[in-house]
């Protein structure tokens, strides 16, 4: 009798601190939906970047001033609507757990992911104009991977090791550079939605 | 066993008072409206077991205004935390 009291208590003190310091109406629908548009996007950037080339011969990444700016916009789109279906799908978890979208643990949880991929993003635009395009799909993947890893203090602790698996794939993408989109592809992409699934299960819509 | 039982501590049996404590462990500072909401409890309850926390010095507060509008904040303080490990530990070790 006791004891199920003291047990009680322990659960309830995890259960507290839980959902005091982090941030959990994350939902996996918005990962999902995240990972196809990265697949969508890479593609895209396929298409463009290797455009008219053999598919069988050694081939080089071009991108003309036009090209740049069109795949920034497509970037931006896609950025906006991942972001946008990640909003929608965890407003809707966070009503359904009677939790507000914005609070505090909110607040730092966005704080904390932003810092390192603020820098990351500032750093590519720079590498982007100096023309060292190569280097793009590495830097995003190590740097997401790394706000990841430094946002998880405040959210799901899945993400932590989604965070690592980017961060590896950023390095391997730097080694095996001409392989870069396929990387970013597999973790952008296909890591979305396998975390998203998995978190989907796990915590529910 | 006589051990074990003086380490827990009387000012953690009631479940408010526990909750607003493990709040407080993993938060820096938490407003009133924060802790109210966090623990689904009643104005009057929860200002209750604060002053009582804050009577065993296990909490400080701290009050400012912003935007003119009066605002507490709560702090577990460093005697408050070490009394709260305490706690944990000694039913851990009665869950043995």
């Amino acid at each position: 009798m006791e004891k199920q009291k003291y047990l009680d208590d322990l659960h309830e003190i995890k259960s507290i601190m839980d959902r005091s310091s982090r941030f959990i109406s994350l939902s996996g629908m918005s990962g999902i939906v995240a990972g196809c548009l990265g697949l969508i996007g890479a593609y895209v950037a396929y298409e463009m970047v290797y455009s008219g080339q053999n598919y069988l011969g050694y081939r080089q990444a071009l991108l003309s001033n036009e090209n740049i700016s069109q795949l920034l916009i497509i970037a931006v789109a896609l950025l906006l609507s991942a972001v946008g279906a990640g909003l929608f799908f965890t407003q809707r978890k966070a009503s359904k757990n009677n939790q507000k979208l914005w609070d505090s643990q909110a607040k730092r949880l966005l704080i904390n992911l932003f810092i390192p991929l603020a820098a990351g993003g500032i750093l590519c635009v720079i590498l982007l104009f100096k023309g060292l395009i190569g280097l793009l799909a590495p830097l995003t993947l190590l740097f997401y991977g790394l706000a990841l890893v430094n946002a998880s203090k405040y959210t799901l602790s899945e993400v932590r090791s989604l965070g690592l698996i980017q961060i590896i794939l950023g390095l391997l993408a730097c080694q095996f550079i001409g392989y870069g989109l396929l990387f970013w592809a597999i973790g952008f992409g296909v890591l979305h939605i396998v975390y998203g699934i998995a978190m989907y299960i796990k915590y529910g819509s | 066993m006589k051990e074990l039982l003086k380490d827990l501590n009387k000012a953690f049996e009631n479940k408010i008072r526990l909750g607003i404590m493990s709040a407080l462990m993993v938060n820096d500072a938490m407003d009133f409206n924060s802790l109210k909401s966090l623990l689904d409890v009643t104005d009057g309850n929860l200002a209750t077991h604060l002053k009582s926390l804050e009577t065993s010095t296990y909490i400080s507060v701290q009050k400012e205004f912003i935007e003119r509008k009066p605002n507490t904040k709560y702090m577990a303080t460093a005697e408050g935390k070490e009394a709260f490990v305490r706690h944990i530990k000694a039913i851990e070790q009665l869950l043995k």
